[in-house]
């Protein structure tokens, strides 16, 4: 044992020369930026997820619009922390009567990062651009309600849709809505410019991307001169640039944060639209039969794999609804832990112990190889156990995922989380993986898409608890928007409601 | 010469075929990856026919190798950007990280394996091997796990990961090698140092040196002079199958020091299916380790002129 303290002490002592080189030298760029009064005004956040270019209309993935969307793109409404719609670059608008027509009055004096004025024409060829240029996808189809924008004068546009839809107007507040100028004459994989109060200064692939704030923003400059997203994949190494003071700020997962809680940050918790989802074939048996999904809802303690995957953070729920949706309810008592319920819906179905004259049931669970996946997974597989099913575990690369059980649904139940906003109806199409038919809910949800607000909510709550009941898959929790920072740093803003990590109200304090 | 060169066209030319085919007979498709969970089947074919993964497989290849030949990796289907520039950038971070990490395990491998042999039966050797033999059981993510939470985040003395290029800042660079380099080079060093003890061992055993000590040579000066050159080829050979191994354990410790190596953007790219260039990477790798072969073999006939004679016979 001594010869390896004898080995440390010899590095040790490498590094400590090393270490006073570097020191003597008077070396700067590790200074942070610091502005009138001592407050620093430069960020260094660390980010898991790298987007591959800077253009979300044809690229997909969260991590664009999380560096750009509200930092560099906005919107004419914006979501706010509750999942209300607000005033941005838009400052009030009108539906008509029938809700098929919305006029958005501009806000005056707002500029680009490359000096060209905001007016009405930039937010016509933005909206028609969604339905010409944008890669076709579901997370399109809000804007497929579109019939036409029309600019009614420079500061006044009119759109009309094809039907009243309060998802659209959500929507717009999303990257959907976001306002590009008129003429693109930039390459959006490379430049992005935006209305917003920060610019993509500086982008180095594999490590990092620079924004610099704004000087002329219509709001006032930007609070920072420069924020930096840190791309680090490996999750320890990102806990440990934070411990090191590399970084400012971390967006991590629950299962990071033990080690972090008792050293002085600021542990932040706030919600997501990442629903977990242990999903169901319901093509095929046994998950055609719906005692057996009910079954599995009893049997499997979702507490208990929130804690093994995320550290306890999160929340339950019972429909893919987070609490920031206007229509949330909370419908995560419908199915409480009940083992016994779960085996006697089991044995219903005809499913049990062979001595009881039954077929013991035996599946396949195909888990992508994804941190939290793989260890719910293994929590999942001893509840299943416990009332009679064996489950066989079968970890799967992501991009054979995709291409098994997402395209080809070969699978009979699997677990992957779905981070869009707004996405309980897409989950649910009838040609997704999960293959749900949806011939009850579909017209419903779409009844209520078009009606008032309140019918909205109501309707949105009528189907969510009639999904609820039908188990198509299980939501074993919503993934927490957790942050940790220095405690000096303020406006950090706690729930994640779209793609975007918003970075408009982010400072120090000292 | 020519017969080496040829070796090393022609094993290029296996390892090219062997890596495009093998990646196309994985499963995953990159259109889906790039696209995501919902894009549309119209979607998907135009991004095919965009990036031309619909087309037959042995145009893709010559494509492929027409560009190699032009200097060209081609364009990653991920990014769309050229890989040329990205990959040889990579390939320059990758190459400081393991050149220095050779350094530094050969400037305590040679020393400290000598000196194991010279004394061998006394306590330093005991400790050396003993030490060495630790070194060799501890693998380099977990030195490198280790450093960062005491150097960095305990004592704060030095980053815990990052890469600032020494054209950028010399100190800064320093500052950010100093631990990877230490977490890749003493396990290489403890490594190397149980083959440079052999070595010498073997060679202290061997006539000519009893001879040199019978001339009135002292111990260290017949080693010096006849002993290190003799037992030079087995250590080269040695250094020669650690560096591949390295360039490989650079993988690892990139990960952890969130160094944007080659490594790094093999694993990246294997992950997302940009095959364009998961197998100009793998090429690229393979083509540096059959250059360090080949450097091998050329050192082997410098060392041993036995082997000169021996490849002109041949």
């Amino acid at each position: 044992m001594f010869r390896s303290s004898h080995r440390t002490r010899l590095a040790v002592g490498l590094v400590t020369a090393l270490a006073l080189a570097g020191c003597s030298a008077g070396q700067t760029t590790t200074s942070p930026d610091v502005g009138p009064g001592g407050v620093r005004t430069d960020v260094i956040i660390a980010v898991a997820l790298e987007p591959v270019n800077l253009d979300f209309t044809t690229t997909s993935g969260a991590a664009i619009p999380q560096l750009l969307m509200n930092n560099v793109y906005e919107t004419l409404v914006k979501i706010d922390q509750d999942g209300g719609i607000v005033p941005l670059l838009a400052t009030s608008w009108e539906m008509s009567d029938d809700g098929t027509e919305y006029t958005f009055h501009l806000r005056r004096g707002v500029t680009f990062s490359d000096g060209r004025p905001f007016t009405s024409a930039d937010v016509v060829a933005s909206f028609d651009r969604v339905q010409t240029h944008w890669i076709r996808s579901q997370l399109t189809l809000p804007m497929a309600v579109v019939d036409h924008t029309e600019a009614l004068d420079d500061y006044t546009v009119r759109v009309t849709l094809h039907r009243p839809s309060n998802e659209w107007l959500f929507s717009i507040g999303t990257l959907l809505g976001a306002i590009f100028p008129a003429e693109i004459d930039f390459d959006k994989m490379t430049e992005a410019i935006g209305t917003g109060p920060y610019v993509v200064a500086e982008r180095q692939q594999g490590d990092r991307i620079v924004l610099t704030g704004r000087e002329d923003h219509w709001a006032g400059p930007a609070p920072l001169r420069q924020v930096t997203f840190r791309y680090i994949t490996d999750p320890t190494a990102a806990v440990n640039a934070l411990r090191a003071g590399d970084v400012d700020m971390l967006l991590t997962t629950g299962d990071r944060i033990a080690p972090l809680s008792n050293a002085n940050f600021q542990v932040i918790e706030g919600t997501s639209n990442g629903e977990v989802l242990l999903s169901f074939n319901n093509r095929i048996a046994p998950f055609d039969d719906l005692r057996v999904r009910q079954a599995f809802a009893y049997a499997i303690d979702r507490e208990a794999v929130m804690e093994v995957a995320s550290g306890g953070f999160g929340t339950l729920l019972g429909a893919m609804v987070p609490p920031t949706d206007p229509f949330f309810e909370d419908l995560s008592g419908m199915f409480p832990f009940d083992p016994d319920r779960a085996r006697e819906l089991l044995a219903e179905a005809g499913y049990g112990e062979r001595d009881a004259g039954l077929e013991p049931l035996r599946i396949a669970f195909d888990v992508p190889n994804i941190g939290y996946a793989t260890t719910s997974a293994e929590l999942i597989v001893s509840h299943l156990a416990d009332v009679g099913v064996n489950a066989t575990i079968r970890i799967l690369e992501f991009p054979l995922w995709l291409d098994q059980v997402f395209n080809r649904h070969d699978f009979q139940m699997s677990i992957v989380m779905h981070i869009e906003a707004r996405d309980l109806m897409t989950v649910l199409q009838p040609n997704y993986y999960l293959g749900f038919d949806n011939s009850v809910v579909g017209p419903l949800a779409a009844a209520a898409d078009a009606g008032s607000f309140e019918e909205y909510v109501e309707g949105m709550r009528e189907v969510a608890r009639l999904i609820a009941a039908e188990v198509p898959g299980l939501v074993l929790c919503l993934s927490p928007n957790l942050i940790v920072a220095d405690p000096a740093l303020t406006g950090i803003k706690p729930n994640a409601v779209t793609e975007s990590l918003d970075l408009t109200a982010l400072s120090w304090t000292k | 010469m020519a017969w080496l060169a040829g070796q090393l066209v022609a094993t290029l030319a296996i390892a090219s075929l062997l890596v495009f085919w093998v990646l196309r007979v994985l499963p995953g498709d990159a259109a889906t990856v790039a696209l995501g969970m919902n894009a549309t089947p119209e979607a998907l074919a135009t991004w095919r026919a965009e990036h031309g993964t619909d087309r037959p497989l042995i145009v893709q290849y010559g494509e492929w190798m027409a560009g190699l030949f032009r200097g060209d990796f081609g364009r990653s289907f991920l990014t769309g950007n050229d890989l040329t520039p990205l990959v040889l950038d990579r390939v320059q971070v990758t190459l400081i990280l393991v050149g220095l990490s050779l350094a530094l395990a050969l400037a305590i491998a040679i020393p400290l394996g000598t000196l194991a042999a010279i004394k061998h039966r006394s306590l330093w050797g005991v400790v050396i091997t003993g030490g060495s033999q630790l070194g060799v059981a501890i693998p380099n993510f977990l030195v490198g796990v280790l450093l960062v939470s005491f150097v960095s985040v305990r004592l704060d003395w030095l980053p815990a990961g990052g890469w600032v290029p020494p054209a950028v800042s010399l100190t800064e660079f320093l500052r950010h090698v100093t631990l990877p380099v230490i977490a890749l080079g003493t396990v290489q060093a403890a490594i190397i140092t149980r083959y440079v003890r052999s070595a010498v061992l073997e060679v202290m055993r061997e006539d000519f040196l009893r001879t040199a000590r019978a001339g009135g040579l002292t111990y260290g000066q017949a080693l010096m002079r006849h002993g290190l050159r003799n037992a030079g080829v087995p250590i080269i050979t040695v250094i020669g199958v650690q560096i591949s191994a390295m360039l490989i354990g650079a993988v690892v410790v990139e990960r952890v020091f969130v160094v944007h190596g080659l490594g790094s953007l093999l694993v990246d790219s294997a992950q997302n299916r940009d095959l364009q260039a998961v197998q100009s990477i793998v090429l690229l790798l393979v083509a540096l380790v059959v250059v360090i072969n080949f450097i091998v073999d050329l050192l082997y006939t410098l060392l041993d002129p036995r082997l000169r004679l021996a490849g002109s016979v041949v």
